[in-house]
């Protein structure tokens, strides 16, 4: 039972992480990605492939993630920023498939669909069955860092200048911020995060296969940060648990049903997250905690400092 | 040179069967203005559809109708439910509600029908052949099915009453409802029409090979790829675009080998975007 529990509370953490990339570009700049799971698949399959292919330590892997995503995220938006947000949408889910797509076929790197197994975990052999606690601090670690940059973001003025643009981005144009650098930096800081987190999916699953990267955990992560809260890095955390608690209990609540097959069973339940997210959208699109935009320092009249 | 030639055949026929899902598409962005993702699911729909109608003995013709009846019924389902009421806040919210819905699309299907591959049972036909190059009967058949169906949109929009109204909602929609054209109404036939013609591909596109639950998911790409090189809410544009990209991938499987077939709708994409963002024939972009 805890292990189990440390399971799901290790795969909410990463859940978390993908959230807080969604979070900082939807949220913040009113961008969308629909590749996030293309994004994590190349975070995945770069880290994977430095430390099983390539015999390199696992720090390095999880580095070459986020640059992996963050690179990935840079080619994307290179040729979006200048157009409408619908082109942006189209690029990315191609992104995702096109990712999906390479691995599967690109044998001689990826090991198409049999998928990349034998990933290592640090300290996993030391440390036997303590390794899924362990683990579990890590990516705890690793998300308590990027979610206090996401705070720090949110409220310095790099934030606001974000949201700005997200209001509406001539405005900010206007007023001489660079919009195009803005969003492509967001974007590509995004990509990474995202990239980092698949890194950190594949160590501690020790495995990864093309299927795992479904346009399904975007679904998941938009509906985290949709239910969160968008705009709110707390709000994506909250989401992002909440979706791994709805994936849980809907697993239960499936297999409780009588005389459905085991893909029926898998059928039904992305079945139910998809109409969870539109149910979301629909009735409920602040999330539970709503966006809160905190005033702008006001330059020190009179003697304060 | 054969082969060569070769490919360019194959890619004209599998251009003129993608040209019908991507004309829907780029039909349904002009007029409800965001992208309907849940294009997969519904071609997987039509497929579906189409193969339990021509498995309880309709001719090809009939199956296709019941494709598009049924498609376009959904489509139109899912928009008046989940998509347009979304589209007041923006193009973003309702892209992402159709990517829910083109999940659970898919996977009601895969709830009916399982994950396992299904064919049409057509009928087996020596390929016709002309020197090196060899075109089956079927191919032929699907191809001149896609080219009729082709022309009764075009001939529709060009000179149907809805259909003028449709272009003129498509291009300045105040203009057009000041002039009594009632918008719930065109977006409406955008809707029902659309996915109809996305059913039907899916189904035109199902007919040479087999059919599965991921059947829409995998000409994603192409579709996409279609409507942004023709320039996204230009009908013509897709047909053209469509056609391209058929010729580009069956000419790739020449130039770099089979796997990266794929990828030629995504980097036809990035490159249309990064030289000419409206498309071959587009207009605005941003």
């Amino acid at each position: 039972m805890l292990s189990y529990l440390l399971f799901i509370a290790t795969v909410g953490g990463i859940y978390g992480l993908l959230a807080l990339s969604l979070n900082l570009i939807w949220g913040g700049a009113g961008m969308v990605n629909l590749g996030l799971a293309g994004f994590f698949a190349v975070g995945a399959y770069a880290s994977a492939l430095l430390t099983t292919a390539g015999h390199g330590p696992i720090a390095a892997g999880w580095l070459l993630a986020l640059i992996a995503g963050g690179l990935a995220g840079l080619i994307v938006t290179l040729a979006t920023t200048r157009l409408r947000e619908d082109y942006l949408a189209i690029v990315t889910l191609g992104f995702a498939e096109a990712v999906r797509l390479v691995a599967s076929n690109e044998i001689w790197l990826t090991r198409g669909t049999d998928g990349i197994s034998g990933i290592p975990g640090p300290w996993k052999r030391a440390l036997g069955a303590d390794f899924n606690g362990v683990y579990f601090l890590i990516v705890i670690a690793v998300l308590a860092i990027v979610f206090w940059l996401m705070r720090r973001i949110d409220r310095s003025p790099y934030g606001r200048a974000l949201r700005a643009i997200r209001e509406d981005a001539q405005v900010a144009q206007v007023a001489g911020k660079p919009v195009l650098r803005f969003k492509t930096e967001a974007f590509a800081l995004s990509a990474g995060i995202a990239g980092l987190a698949g890194a950190l999916y594949g160590h501690f699953t020790s495995y990864i296969a093309p299927d795992l990267f479904l346009p399904l955990i975007t679904v998941y992560i938009f509906l985290a940060v949709a239910s969160g809260g968008t705009g709110r890095p707390a709000g994506a955390l909250v989401g992002a648990y909440l979706v791994m608690a709805l994936l849980e209990s809907s697993r239960f609540f499936v297999e409780w049903i009588p005389g459905v097959t085991a893909v029926q069973r898998a059928a039904l339940k992305e079945l139910l997250i998809a109409l969870a997210l539109i149910i979301v959208l629909r009735l409920k699109p602040s999330g539970v905690l709503p966006e809160r935009i905190p005033p702008a320092p006001r330059p020190a009249a009179g003697g304060s400092s | 040179m054969s082969l060569f030639l070769q490919a360019l055949v194959n890619g004209l026929v599998s251009g003129a069967l993608l040209a019908v899902p991507a004309i829907g598409f780029t039909a349904m962005f002009a007029v409800l203005r965001f992208p309907n993702f849940s294009v997969s699911g519904i071609a997987t729909l039509g497929a579906f559809a189409g193969y339990l109608a021509y498995g309880a003995g309709l001719q090809m013709v009939g199956s296709l109708a019941i494709a598009f009846a049924v498609a376009g019924a959904a489509g139109l389902f899912f928009d008046k439910t989940a998509h347009l009421p979304l589209v007041k806040q923006g193009a973003l919210p309702a892209a992402i509600a159709s990517i829910a819905t083109g999940l659970i699309l898919e996977n009601l299907v895969r709830l009916s029908f399982g994950n396992e591959p299904r064919g049409y049972d057509r009928p087996i036909a020596r390929d016709i052949r002309f020197d090196d190059i060899r075109v089956s009967p079927q191919q032929l058949e699907t191809m001149s099915l896609a080219i009729v169906i082709m022309l009764a949109v075009f001939a529709a929009l060009a000179f149907t009453r809805i259909g003028k109204a449709m272009r003129a909602s498509a291009d300045n929609p105040e203009l057009a409802a000041l002039k009594g054209i009632r918008p719930q109404r065109v977006a409406t036939l955008a809707s029902f029409v659309g996915m109809g013609l996305v059913g039907v591909g899916g189904m035109l596109l199902g007919l040479d090979s087999s059919i599965d639950p991921l059947t829409g998911t995998r000409i994603l790409l192409s579709l996409f790829a279609a409507a942004v090189l023709g320039g996204l809410g230009s009908a013509p544009g897709a047909v053209l675009g469509a056609v391209l990209i058929g010729i580009a991938e069956e000419l790739s499987v020449l130039v770099v080998g089979s796997p990266y077939r794929a990828a030629v709708g995504f980097v036809a994409i990035l490159l249309m975007l990064t030289v000419r963002p409206r498309g071959l024939l587009g207009e605005r972009a941003y």
